[in-house]
Order: C-alpha cells, then sequence, then structure tokens
C-alpha cells in the first residue's frame, strides 16, 4: 500500500514556520517576556551550570538529508517527499570518514529524513564499518517496502550490523496514521516483519532493532520500561513482533510539531507541561553533551534539534566539518533556547530514549 | 464565574494550605496509589478515568484522559472503561428494581 501523505512540508507551503527565526521567535514570545516560562538558560544557571559543557564526543549523528517518503505531522524535521535539495554530498561524506578515522568517536548515527534515500547511503555505512564504527540507521520503516530498490535493506543492515532504530508511535493504525499518514502503519508491520526475518530484535543475533515512541499529541511519554511492556505485549500478540527496546522521545515544540501546537491551540499547555516537569536529575545526561550534530551541508550542531532552529555551535574555528577540531568542540558552550525544555521533562529525552 | 474552571486543577496542591498535615498525608497516599504494582500504572489510570466519569469530576477526567494517553492507553481503551463505568452505573440502578418487584408482589394480589 502506498503512503497517502497528510501534508506537506512546510518550506512547500511558505509557511512562517518555515523559517528558524521565526520559529524562535515563537519559543522566546510573550510568555517568556513576562516569565510564564522561565528562560531555559537561566533555569540552569540558578542550578550552577553557567554555561553547558560537552562531556566529550561520542556519538557523531549526521542529518544525510530532509528527502522522505513521508510528511508525518510532528517532524522536527520539516522533512518530506518535496525536500529534494538537501542531501548530503559525496565530498561531505568523505570528510565525515575522514574524520571518523582520525578520531575515537565509537557511534555513527545516521538520521534524516529517510537516510536510505541518500544514495552515497550504503558506500557511507560499509565505510563506516570498516573503521570499526557502530552505525545507527534511524529507519522510519516505511522506506523499506517504499520501492524494490530498497526491499534487501534488511539484508544490508544485518549484513554490517547496524542497529536499527525505527519510530512506531503506536501499536495500532489509527494513531499512528494521524501522524505519519495514511497505510504507514500498514506497511511498518510489513517492514518490522522483514527486519525480524533476518533475526533483528530476535535474541541471540546481535542484531539490535529499537522502536521510537513519540507521543501523538500534546501530552509527555509516561514511563519508558511501562510502555516497553504493552509494546512488547501487544506487537507480539497481535503481529507476532519482536524488538529490543523501545526509547520514549519527548516531541520538541519546533518545526511540524509547532505547527500542530499552534494550530490546535496547545502551545501555551504544552510549554507549560515541559515548564512545569523540568526535572534538573536530567541534565547532566543531555544528548548535547557528548553527541555532535552535522548538517547535510556539513555545519555542526549540538543537536538535530538545534541544526533544525539554525543554531550552530558556537566554536567559531570549528563550525563545520572542513574545520574540525575536536579539541575545540570539547571545550565548546552548547547552545540553548526554549525548546531545551523538552529534553529535560519528566525522566528526560535524547535519541535513546529516557536520560534518567 | 463558574463553578468548575480549569486553572483550578492546577491549584489541587494548595489544600494543605487549610489543613497541611491531612493534605500531606493525602498526597503522599495518592502517590503511592498511582505507583506501578500488582496492576501497572497504565491500568490504575484507565481505572482512574473509568471513576473520574462515575463520580463526574471534570477535574479527573482531564487529569486521567491525559494520563493514559502518557501511558499508552489508546481511544478504545478509554472509551470501553467508560463504559465500564456506565455498565455499573445503569447496572445498579437496574439491580435495585428487584428491591421494587419484591415490594411489588408484596402489596399486590
Amino acid at each position: 500500500m502506498s503512503i497517502k501523505q497528510r501534508t506537506k512540508s512546510l518550506q512547500a507551503r511558505s509557511s512562517e514556520l518555515s523559517s528558524a527565526f521565526f520559529q524562535l521567535k515563537v519559543l522566546n514570545g510573550q510568555e517568556v517576556v513576562d516569565e510564564k516560562f522561565p528562560s531555559f538558560s537561566n533555569r540552569l544557571q540558578n542550578l550552577g551550570y553557567q554555561t553547558l559543557k560537552p562531556s566529550q564526543i561520542d556519538i557523531f549523528q549526521i542529518n544525510i538529508g530532509k528527502l522522505c517518503n513521508q510528511t508525518c505531522a510532528h517532524c522536527h524535521v520539516d522533512a518530506g517527499p518535496d525536500r529534494k535539495e538537501e542531501n548530503m554530498s559525496r565530498e561531505n561524506l568523505e570528510l565525515c570518514l575522514s574524520i571518523l578515522k582520525n578520531s575515537n568517536i565509537s557511534t555513527v548515527d545516521i538520521t534524516g529524513g529517510a537516510p536510505e534515500m541518500n544514495p552515497n547511503f550504503r558506500w557511507f555505512v560499509e565505510e563506516c564499518t570498516k573503521l570499526g564504527k557502530k552505525v545507527i540507521d534511524r529507519c522510519n520503516l516505511t522506506i523499506i517496502v517504499a520501492n524494490p530498490k530498497y526491499h534487501d535493506l534488511p539484508e544490508f543492515f544485518a549484513k554490517h550490523k547496524v542497529q536499527v532504530v525505527s519510530s512506531l508511535p503506536y501499536f495500532s493504525k489509527t494513531r499512528t496514521d494521524k501522524q505519519r499518514g495514511d497505510g504507514v502503519f500498514e506497511d511498518s508491520i510489513k517492514a518490522l516483519k522483514m527486519l525480524n526475518a533476518v533475526g533483528y530484535g530476535k535474541e541471540g543475533t546481535g542484531l539490535e532493532l529499537n522502536l521510537v515512541y513519540n507521543p501523538s499529541g500534546a501530552f509527555l511519554p509516561g514511563d519508558q520500561a511501562g510502555l516497553q511492556t504493552e509494546f512488547k505485549r501487544q506487537l507480539k500478540r497481535k503481529f507476532d513482533i519482536d524488538f529490543n527496546q523501545l526509547f520514549c522521545i519527548t516531541n520538541l515544540p519546533i518545526s511540524r510539531f509547532l505547527e500542530y501546537l499552534l494550530e490546535s491551540n496547545n502551545y501555551e499547555s504544552y510549554m507549560e507541561k515541559l515548564v512545569e516537569a523540568f526535572n534538573p536529575g536530567t541534565v547532566d545526561g543531555l544528548m548535547c553533551r557528548n553527541t555532535i550534530s552535522v548538517g547535510w551541508d556539513g555545519y555542526l550542531y549540538d543537536c538535530d534539534f538545534n541544526q533544525m532552529l539554525e543554531l550552530k555551535v558556537t566554536s567559531k574555528d570549528s563550525m563545520h566539518l572542513r574545520d574540525f577540531n575536536e579539541n575545540i568542540l570539547n571545550n565548546r558552550n552548547i547552545v540553548l533556547n526554549q525548546h531545551c525544555y523538552g529534553c529535560t521533562a519528566g525522566a528526560g529525552s535524547s535519541c535513546g530514549g529516557e536520560i534518567s | 464565574m463558574n463553578y468548575y474552571e480549569s486553572e483550578d486543577l492546577k491549584k489541587f496542591g494548595n489544600i494543605t494550605e487549610f489543613q497541611e498535615k491531612m493534605g500531606n498525608k493525602f498526597f503522599e497516599y495518592y502517590g503511592e496509589v498511582f505507583k506501578e504494582g500488582a496492576l501497572t500504572a497504565r491500568e490504575k489510570a484507565l481505572i482512574a478515568l473509568a471513576v473520574a466519569h462515575t463520580v463526574q469530576c471534570p477535574y479527573c477526567i482531564d487529569a486521567y484522559t491525559s494520563d493514559c494517553l502518557s501511558k499508552g492507553a489508546d481511544e478504545e481503551q478509554m472509551m470501553e472503561a467508560v463504559h465500564v463505568s456506565a455498565a455499573i452505573r445503569g447496572g445498579s440502578s437496574l439491580v435495585h428494581s428487584v428491591q421494587m418487584m419484591n415490594q411489588v408482589k408484596k402489596v399486590t394480589m
């Protein structure tokens, strides 16, 4: 079944929200001026963090492009089939490899869009594994069944022991399709079965299949362990599907999720929930402390969210792949803004799920 | 002024202002009740949602709708929980009709 998109990218619709500047203006609006939502930086300063510093870069997260076969309602990348221009070039991928070769960074985390749609994807994965790096692919699942040229992705992933991390907002069609497009649930189940068939998510294979739960609405994710138990039980019972871990990721108020919040009149109450749920215990474990995020054009960011808000790293002498300097980057000040409340709410949120 | 203001839900914790000791004991107990136990936190949220409908508390309905969603319950499960509430409410009226029937039979020829 082909996917029926529920929307187009903000950029294709010429929405004001496609501008990072406009999004930051919303995030720093009247509620911040009135101190209804305290500034995130001040909140950290009150805890004794004058600046937030990295621990050490261990994860090299590359946003390889914004092209995607889906246009999910909550996408923070504003990805979609209409984002054909922003794809990482071979030249930039070669720069990534040269950095990785000379570094102790253990993990290469490839995201998008649908990363597999970048024509250099398979070559790049092969080269990373040759360097002995652990590779994560953030796969939307449906790409595997979208076109015959992608049908062998499960075998390709297995061959290179790629860790597959895939979004599945719910174990039922209604909630999944509302967030990700009509037909996505059915195709995701097909793809999960294909991954299971080559050993992904099965005990003893070493082939890791982790699912991502993003709430499909203006609410925060519940306890990760409880949700994982429920997802495992339901996916096994309904579809005989196995997976390893469930990562709960909070939706950050940017891009298309910000659009949803504003249009549904949930923005203020959602921000209020994030601010009220601020958990100081999550700060030391924030993903921006051990991750560097690389944009399709080679610029460097503290995380994928800062990347989408065009908030580049502060280290002036190491802002692009061609000037990459691990020592300088390890001493940078991480750029903070109001969206950071999304990563510190409740049990915290990172690309690997809960923090505490 | 309305009798129910959604903003008032946020002030629930303020009940300790007039009776601190009892209020604190209540919230401690409340927290303990909703922890994962023999029942999962999700099951407890669904029970709370059903009871919220039985006692017709708009604050509790709002709070436990959000809580059920956060804990991974879906619309179908949540509506089934409300039907359980409705069935017990309806059933409790109807089961009392036995008393009515008994009385009718007693006083009629």
